[in-house]
């Protein structure tokens, strides 16, 4: 089976990536870089990096502009696997989604008109252990974003380790959040993971914040000898 | 002990972590389960299982569908059985039903049509489907979407179906399968 993986860059993306590698050929990446902030589906604050983690990976990347409009982005999902599967004869496509039906089950339709394969192989798994899983694997993950109540601009640029694991998880027991971020709460960049061939190097960055809302941007940054 | 069957096809090596893992993880938490694949299912294997659950598998996989011959264990083994989304559609021909086109995915609106011990009500859940079962005469319907067959039950058996995928949204059918079926082994 020759995958192709929807790729954001994030924690889920690029785990969902090693497992689906682990079993089968991953030929390509597919991002689509969305003009709407509040899109729910592609949605995410350092989407340019995309571009060197794919370099780091030494797979090709589909990387498709779409203005976010909820019905029109899905039809520009379509189009960029419909490339995969053209440029790359691509049987399935992989993706992140842990919770989300609603991401889901929109990648699911599309796949299913496209005739590929819809793998999923980080769906319905314990988010803490997901966490721990991305800590555990060597993963360099920052948190790029958060949205949600009380989280704020201290975590933005922070890694993802241990004991950022248990904060998360006492909060979610707190205040709901997702300890993952399924529901939107956060965003992460990953600068290094196992099948990285080189990891990413952060020259300059900004946070910009405003309460419970912020991001972390990555202005510049290289690929380096790991 | 409950025996949960793997019905995805080799040709898809993410089924299990997709839609048997998630099954697994919601019955483990009330009683021991094991998992076997469908073509490691037969009547003897079943010895020392109180119940079965045949999970559901990805749309393009319909390989059971093609060799019930493998299932027909389902109509003699004297056990409660919860056929899920590919589950039931394999106990349906099983049976004698046949299917037909129907696709529905995403969150689906169903309803109760029989009282059962599996759910009430109107409710919604989460559909991956490109074809339904049409149920045999040995079958009644306990539950439809506008579009077709949700969930049935045999007449006679303790053999339940669902259409949809209770461990996505709707744990608690699962849940109370198992409930409804429990064996205390310390009598």
């Amino acid at each position: 089976m020759k995958l192709g993986v929807l790729f954001s860059g994030g924690k889920d993306s690029i785990l969902a990536l090693h497992k689906a590698a682990e079993k089968e050929k991953v030929v390509c990446l597919i991002t689509l870089v969305s003009e709407n902030k509040e899109s729910f589906m592609f949605h995410t604050p350092n989407i340019d990096v995309t571009a060197l983690q794919a370099e780091a990976l030494g797979l090709p990347l589909i990387r498709k502009a779409t203005a976010g409009e909820p019905e029109e982005e899905l039809k520009d999902l379509e189009e960029a696997i419909a490339q995969a599967v053209k440029d790359f004869e691509v049987d399935g496509v992989v993706t992140g989604a842990v919770e989300s039906v609603y991401q889901a089950a929109r990648i699911q339709q599309i796949c299913n008109r496209l005739g590929v394969w819809c793998v999923n192989p980080l769906w319905k798994r314990n988010q803490k252990a997901l966490l721990e899983e991305v800590v555990a694997e060597g993963f360099k993950t920052v948190i790029s974003g958060v949205f949600a109540y009380p989280l704020d601009k201290t975590w933005l640029g922070k890694q993802i380790d241990p004991e950022m694991i248990e904060r998360l998880v006492a909060l979610s027991e707190e205040y709901g959040l997702s300890p993952s971020g399924e529901g939107g709460e956060i965003e992460t960049t990953v600068l290094d993971a196992p099948m990285f061939k080189k990891k990413i190097e952060v020259l300059d960055s900004e946070v910009e914040a405003q309460g419970n809302s912020g991001v972390f941007r990555i202005k510049q940054a290289r690929l380096t000898e790991k | 002990m409950i025996l949960v069957v793997d019905m995805n096809s080799a040709e898809n090596p993410f089924g299990f972590s997709e839609f048997v893992l998630p099954i697994v993880s919601i019955a483990e938490k009330l009683e021991k389960c094991d998992v076997n694949h469908y073509l490691e299912v037969n009547e003897k294997s079943l010895n020392g299982y109180d119940k079965i659950i045949l999970s559901g598998s990805a749309l393009k996989n319909t390989v059971t569908l093609d060799q019930t011959a493998r299932f027909t264990w389902l109509k003699d083994c004297g056990k409660p059985v919860l056929g899920i989304c590919a589950g039931m559609q394999t106990i349906g021909l099983v049976f004698g039903g046949h299917m037909e086109k129907c696709r529905e995915i995403g969150m689906t609106e169903i309803a109760t049509v029989k009282a059962n011990i599996l759910f009430s009500s109107t409710f919604k859940v989460y559909a991956l489907h490109n074809y339904a079962l049409v149920p045999s005469a040995e079958f009644e319907m306990l539950a439809e979407s506008a579009n077709c067959v949700h969930a049935i039950k045999h007449k006679h058996k303790a053999v339940y179906g669902v259409l949809f995928h209770p461990e996505v949204r709707n744990k608690e059918v699962v849940e109370r399968f198992i409930s409804a079926f429990h064996v205390d082994r310390r009598i």
